[in-house]
């Protein structure tokens, strides 16, 4: 029967990094469902592990692959499918597209590109066709002329009018970019450009306008219509993945509104869109001029978006269009009575909040601008400003519980008033301490209505401070709680606990109602469960249901350490208690998730994952119980105090969860087992943490205990560092301690994810780091089958994991990491949660390890797992996004740095592995390698490989130590000098022209000037897009895999031909 | 005891809208603080509440607005010139007989705006109430069909049935007007007539009389064609305009019918009008050209309804809506007669059918 069906190809995004997030996974989990009902089987190219669309039962065949021209092409040899997607998986999937389509390659094997066609996103990919199609339409876009000099520039600048916007075609962090306001100013910058590059852009200059966008959908049969708009906060200038958005638009006048509305719907007309595309606008916030910024044609992040806001399915949407349905004969999910082909008209008001994590990285440059730095958005939903807002920085987990937490006595307005990721709250402390409203606008540009509305909040806010709780009437607490204050925020302004607020309160009856999202604004009864609540409100919408239910709490925002892999656990867990008979109720606050589709769960509620929601909710549900184990590690650290409000959880209990969590606790715990551990102290002082240091000896790891975003841990190997450190991580102090853990080196790393029924191991599965430890678990490689665990490890292994599950009483997920030497093992992380690695070791094993966690945590059956047999071994690798973060030193810490991860199968590891790093849009080096090599046993642990190399043909080029020490052995390489040494050839200049293909650079512990020259090189690396390995176990595992295997080795098979097989026990 | 509002500056009194079923929904009174009674209709449109307040055909209506914040961009000037249509207003003042809301807008913010939303209703003496849950409002209306309500202050009043009067003569122009242009002659029936509606005809250089909506239109001289235009109420009180248009008809004079005018067009060809649950108000109402099968997202504001089935053979359906499959307009298969009931003059709302304007213009 499958043989008949048609064959699509979906394009995914691959792993996550910043400018290409979760919203992709929405995207193609979405299509591949709406295609699968429309009678096509779905073949996907994506090796992004942790996502839903790669989950068994999503696509018809999957293929963990790097979506790229050359291995897409194998794949369309293969599978000879019918036609191919290209909008679902960001700019990765379109650009792959276009270069298939480019080479000819979809017209070779007769594949059918659907929806938008190639020259349609060609117009819109191209800047120059782009402006020169929409001014033959008369449509206004910003005047921009390309100049090759100075003289030029002014010129152009004459005929464009003052300010102008200098953006130089080649720019590095921003260099050679920026306005001009005059003659004198376009003069410096333009000179300062073309140092640097041959040509600059000028072009008029719109910093200030309002920016405005609509996701759009067209049909093949012209039918067309916006879905919703956006309006950006931040005024232009700001990248719109790092501006707050609201939508619908909030200081557009019906004129403006409709305006902008048909044009875009003329623009994507003229372009021949099918299906769905985002139209981005600058509108002048004192005329009616605007500006035509761009097109996405295809599915974005701004889609995903305007996806979640509405309630509106634009990915499924886009899908059917694509293979030909058109918009009136779909039906609307929402309502399931109305057609498709209607505009969503909201009666609620929605903000975006981005994530910023540059406290993970040293040297982080915290502007935000034009370039997308953040890694993960909120979203919230209320029927007011200041309420959607100040539950929006809830969401985000930055240890701020509203807009008015902190505020700083003093600083300085103007450098306050920067964008930054802190200037909102900025701008709320400037209202608070009097700074006029109008100023501040006029400071940051952005529009005086929402100014305004943060200066309610901070006048309700001083009001607030005035009362004494014992004088709070129900209509203060209800105006309170309208403006979007927490119970711990009241709390704090009246000098009593949150609880006792939230007592109060609920004495006066003060508790959100709960609202459906239904796309109609009530107009018609609606019948999904996609709930948001509020406070702007007498009744409630639907009366919860009398059904068994149980509540899963979901990742919450994308940041690093947490993302796409916790949604794959919050889906799962909620299809496994649908499947046991149980109503789940998902709770995120996430639009970058599958797991906020409203029809992945029984009941979605959009909302915070905070304490005081998550009880309103179980108050309100009444379920069986709440699941904090699958969400990563923002619902675990709720568990505690769910547990001192009576909320029964499902599985591990919150002692046990505690017991994990305490360092002194757990600590106990091991020793009472015998399990070992490395040595730690929690120092209260700098003199009991260096009296630490010099007892177990460095290097030593430092960990603030009271971790608030800014203060990250480090590792120091001596004396003068760890003085250091301890200076930055805030003052220590018998409040404020700091945990110093004896740093072990050159021991293996060992993960484990299991599951556990009532303190019985029921699944346990072992993966093994490439990288050797100190580097931190989700940016290490991950193997499975391990290669390199002896028998005899593995045995203590179990047994620990064993009798750590049955003391803590496990029943669910948890994740043991060990460090191996020799044949000793320690323990060094214990989580009694899913882990990151879930997705991987399930999609690998065959073992849907949170089916089996959900089984054991309701107390079912669970038929015991044994190990299966894996004939093939399988890669995890993490994808970094440093050249995203300008600034930063991209080299692998004990801070977790990735942002993605993608893995791949092969049949021995060199495959995998390699499979693997090419998912990661590494490419394999063609002739020439820099290496760099730091300290003795960096240089001593290479030699065999780069003999190898050389021997192969490939050029080696070193710095200059490494030369000497390269040349001695007989291994020919010419020398490269010092980035710093201003001397030719120099490292510098051969990685901006491109010379050579890989750098190999291992630093050594070393300190001054080195270390700084390392850096420089490593950031080079990264500016100019040249693979770079700064680890010694990952340089010599690539070094063989390179040796064994040719690209042309590399099989492409899908996910199915490499299944495990269960043990054959000989009899 | 007024509710305080601790982060607004103005204390505002009490008012409660209560319902016909007896419901009653507690707020802040805004704008002018004079009790009110009409219908409780609800709109769904986020954005437009100056073109909205200011349409004719909600005269007698308590507006309820489902989305949440109103007042956001303020209000522009409104011009005196009584010679030239209002260029953002559809008429020269505030028709709807109260404005229900969530929140309020204190702060407006827009380069045009000359005073805020409640300032302005307090100038036209028109009540508003704030702090409203309209979504809850909105679905009793859904669930009971439209109900009469009021909105008392102080003191008690009667209620008020608009529907069992002549909205229509009450909105209407007393003597014609003239705004000249250079092009085709075209009689506009104002029987509540939107600005949007002159305007679209004055950017097609239309010469325009707009006449009053009993006027002997079809005794007229010399036009190329008549537009009659929406209005409140019930079209069933406004049959002089019926007589008039039918004779119209018989002369074979191009006649397009816009809401209320379309409705009036099909009473003229012999079919029966009906009053719609809870009517359609919004600016995302889907409708689908029958003959062409194209779909449009149109503006809508009406209460009633013409029936499909009694249309003559020769009114052929044009427009369907494709949310509930609510008659949406016809087009005579034999005279130059047609009739949408959405508003292609948009205004509020989207433009997606402005082009029925050039149709029209092609049959003059």
């Amino acid at each position: 029967m499958n043989g008949h069906k048609k064959k699509i190809l979906l394009l995914g995004s691959g792993a996550l990094k910043i400018g290409q997030a979760g919203e992709f996974d929405y995207s193609g989990s979405q299509a591949i469902k709406a295609l699968k009902e429309e009678g096509y089987r779905v073949i996907l190219v994506n090796p992004n592990v942790a996502t839903i669309q790669t989950s068994k039962g999503m696509a018809d065949e999957v293929y963990f692959l790097p979506v790229e021209r050359y291995f897409v092409e194998k794949v369309i040899v293969r599978e000879r499918p019918y036609g191919i997607l290209l909008g679902f998986g960001g700019q990765t999937a379109l650009n792959c597209g276009l270069e298939l389509a480019k080479r000819g390659i979809l017209k070779k094997y007769r594949v059918k590109v659907l929806g938008t066609p190639v020259q349609s996103i060609e117009l819109t990919e191209d800047r120059k066709l782009f402006a020169d199609f929409l001014t033959k339409l008369n449509f206004a876009i910003p005047r921009s002329k390309a100049v090759r000099s100075v003289t030029d520039a002014l010129r152009v600048a004459r005929s464009v009018g003052y300010p102008v916007m200098v953006r130089s075609g080649f720019s590095l962090g921003g260099l050679g970019s920026g306005v001009a306001k005059d003659r004198r100013a376009l003069q410096d910058i333009a000179q300062a450009a073309f140092a640097h590059a041959p040509q600059i852009l000028i072009e008029e200059c719109l910093v200030g306008w309002k920016e405005i966008e609509y996701e759009v959908v067209r049909d093949r049969a012209d039918n067309c219509m916006t879905v919703c708009n956006m309006e950006n906060l931040d005024p232009l200038g700001i990248h719109t993945g790092e501006s707050i958005v609201v939508a619908p638009s909030q200081t557009l006048t019906n004129g403006e509104y409709h305006r902008l509305r048909s044009i875009s719907i003329a623009v994507i007309r003229a372009l021949g869109i099918v299906g769905e595309c985002n139209i981005q606008f600058a509108l002048d916030p004192r005329s009616e001029d605007y500006r035509i910024i761009e097109v996405n044609a295809r599915l974005s992040r701004s889609s995903a978006l305007a996806s979640k806001a509405t309630g509106y399915p634009l990915a499924a949407v886009a899908a059917k269009l694509a293979v030909g349905r058109k918009l009136t004969e779909l039906k609307n999910a929402v309502t399931q009575a109305t057609p498709a082909f209607f505009e969503p008209a909201l009666d609620y008001i929605v903000l975006k909040f981005p994530r910023w994590d540059f406290s993970k990285f040293t040297n982080a440059d915290h502007r935000i601008g034009t370039q997308m730095k953040s890694v993960g958005e909120v979203m919230a939903i209320g029927r007011s400003f200041p309420e959607v807002l100040q539950k929006a920085v809830r969401m985000l987990e930055i240890g701020r519980d509203g807009i008015m937490e902190a505020l700083p006595r003093r600083y300085e307005l103007h450098e306050a008033l920067l964008p930054t990721p802190k200037r909102i709250y900025a701008i709320a402390s400037s209202l608070y301490y009097g700074v006029s409203p109008s100023l501040i606008a006029r400071k940051t540009g952005i529009d005086r209505w929402f100014i305004d509305q943060i200066h309610d909040i901070v006048r309700l806010h001083r009001s607030l401070q005035r009362k004494r709780f014992a004088s709070v009437n129900r209509d203060i607490m209800l105006e309170a709680k309208e403006y979007g204050f927490s119970d711990k925020t009241l709390g704090a302004l009246w000098h009593v606990s949150a609880d006792k607020v939230r007592r109060q309160r609920k004495r006066f009856n003060v508790v959100p109602c709960v609202r459906r999202i239904d796309t109609v604004a009530a107009e018609f009864p609606a019948k999904t469960n996609y709930l948001y609540c509020t406070y702007h409100a007498t009744e409630s919408d639907r009366a919860p249901s009398k059904d068994k239910s149980a509540i899963v709490l979901g990742s919450g925002v994308y940041r690093i350490g947490s993302s796409v892999e916790f949604d794959w656990c919050a889906v799962n867990a909620g299809q496994e208690l649908h499947r046991n008979g149980l109503r789940s109720i998902m709770v995120n606050c996430n639009p970058e998730t599958v797991s906020t589709d409203y029809d992945m769960c029984d009941v979605l509620y959009f909302e915070e994952l905070t304490l005081e929601r998550v009880l309103d909710i179980y108050e309100r549900e009444a379920p069986q119980g709440i699941v904090v184990s699958v969400g990563g590690q923002t619902p675990n650290n709720l568990a505690l105090g769910l547990s001192r409000h009576h909320v029964r959880l499902l599985g591990t209990g919150a002692e046990s969860i505690d017991r994990a969590e305490d360092r002194h606790k757990f600590s106990r715990l091991l020793d009472t087992l015998g399990i070992d551990q490395p040595d730690w102290v929690e120092a209260h002082s700098a003199r009991e943490a260096i009296a630490f240091a010099s007892r177990v000896g460095f290097p030593v790891l430092i960990r603030p205990s009271y971790v608030l975003s800014g203060s990250a841990m480090n590792v120091a190997t001596d004396g003068r560092q760890l003085s250091t450190y301890l200076r930055a991580a805030t003052e220590v102090s018998p409040e404020h301690p700091v945990v110093l853990t004896k740093f072990v080196t050159d021991a293996h790393e060992i993960d484990v994810d299991a599951v556990a029924r009532k303190g019985k191991i029921v699944c346990a599965v072992v993966s093994e780091h490439v990288e050797n430890a100190g580097v931190h678990s989700g940016d290490a490689t991950l193997v499975l089958p391990p290669q390199k665990v002896y028998v005899e490890t593995r045995k203590k292994i179990d047994i620990a994991v064993t009798r750590i599950a049955q003391a803590l009483d496990i029943s669910g997920p948890c994740n043991i990491q060990f460090l191996a030497r020799d044949n000793s093992i320690m323990v060094i992380e214990c989580n009694l949660r899913a882990s990151r690695s879930f997705p991987f070791v399930s999609k690998v094993t065959g073992n849907n390890l949170i089916n089996l966690s959900i089984k054991a945590m309701l107390g079912k059956r669970v038929a015991a797992m044994c190990d299966p047999l894996l004939p093939f071994v399988a890669v995890k690798a993490p994808q970094f996004s440093f050249h995203r973060l300008t600034g930063t030193d991209p080299v692998l810490r004990v801070e977790m740095a990735s942002t993605g991860e993608v893995a791949s199968f092969g049949d021995d590891i060199h495959e995998a592995f390699l499979k693997s790093v090419l998912s990661t849009e590494f490419r394999l080096p063609k002739k020439t390698i820099l290496v760099s090599l730091g300290g003795e046993q960096n240089k001593m642990r290479l030699v065999d490989e780069l003999q190898m190399l050389a021997s192969q043909g490939f050029k080696i080029l070193a710095t200059e130590h490494t030369h000497q020490f390269l040349l001695a052995r007989g291994i020919p390489n010419s020398m490269l000098h010092k980035i710093r040494a201003d001397k030719e050839p120099n490292i510098k200049t051969f990685l901006m022209h491109k010379k050579i293909d890989l750098v190999i650079n291992l630093a050594h512990q070393f300190e001054g000037d080195v270390i700084r020259d390392d850096t420089a090189m490593r950031r080079l690396a990264v500016d100019y897009n040249i693979p770079l390995i700064t680890n010694l176990q990952l340089a010599i595992l690539f070094f063989r895999a390179l040796q064994n295997k040719k690209m042309s080795d590399l099989e492409v098979k899908p996910w199915s031909s490499y299944s495990p097989q269960a043990v054959q026990h000989p009899l | 005891m007024p509710r305080r509002r601790l982060s607004k500056q103005p204390i505002r009194a009490k008012g409660a809208l209560v319902l016909e079923d007896g419901t009653r929904f507690i707020g802040q009174v805004f704008g002018y603080p004079v009790a009110s009674a009409g219908e409780v209709v609800f709109t769904t449109g986020m954005v437009g509440y100056p073109e909205s307040l200011t349409d004719p055909s909600y005269t007698g209506q308590l507006m309820v607005m489902t989305y949440p914040l109103a007042g956001n961009y303020g209000v522009e000037p409104i011009s005196k010139n009584p010679s030239r249509p209002q260029q953002h207003f559809e008429s020269s003042r505030i028709h709807a007989s109260a404005l229900i809301v969530s929140s309020l807008t204190m702060h407006p913010s827009h380069y045009r705006s000359a005073r805020t939303l409640d300032s302005w209703l307090h100038d036209e003496r028109i009540i508003g109430l704030s702090g409203i849950d309209t979504r809850a409002l909105t679905q009793r209306l859904r669930e009971h069909g439209t109900m009469l309500g009021k909105i008392v202050v102080d003191n008690e009043i009667p209620w008020y049935d608009p529907n069992k009067e002549n909205l229509v003569d009450k909105v209407s122009i007393h003597r014609p007007l003239r705004y000249r242009g250079s092009g085709k002659r075209v009689a506009v029936v104002d029987c509540g007539v939107k600005h949007g509606i002159l305007r679209e005809l004055i950017s097609r250089s239309c010469d325009i009389l707009r006449v009053p909506w009993d006027y002997p239109i079809s005794s007229l001289k010399g036009i190329d064609g008549v537009v009659v235009s929406n209005g409140p109420g019930d079209p069933m009180m406004a049959e002089k305009t019926v007589y008039e248009l039918k004779r119209l008809i018989a002369r074979k004079v191009p006649v397009w019918g816009i809401c209320l005018g379309h409705q009036l067009l099909a009473l003229a060809l012999g079919a029966t009008t009906y009053k719609l649950p809870y009517g359609h108000r919004g600016h995302n109402q889907p409708v689908e050209d029958v003959l062409t099968r194209h779909a449009y997202i149109t503006s809508q504001n009406h209460g009633f309804a013409v029936r499909e089935s009694t249309l003559p053979r020769s009114a052929a359906v044009w427009f369907r809506n494709l949310n509930d499959g609510t008659h949406e307009g016809f087009k005579h298969t034999s005279l130059p007669v047609r009739g949408v009931q959405f508003h292609p003059e948009a205004c509020p709302g989207p433009r997606d059918t402005e082009f029925l304007f050039d149709e029209f213009m092609k049959l003059l």
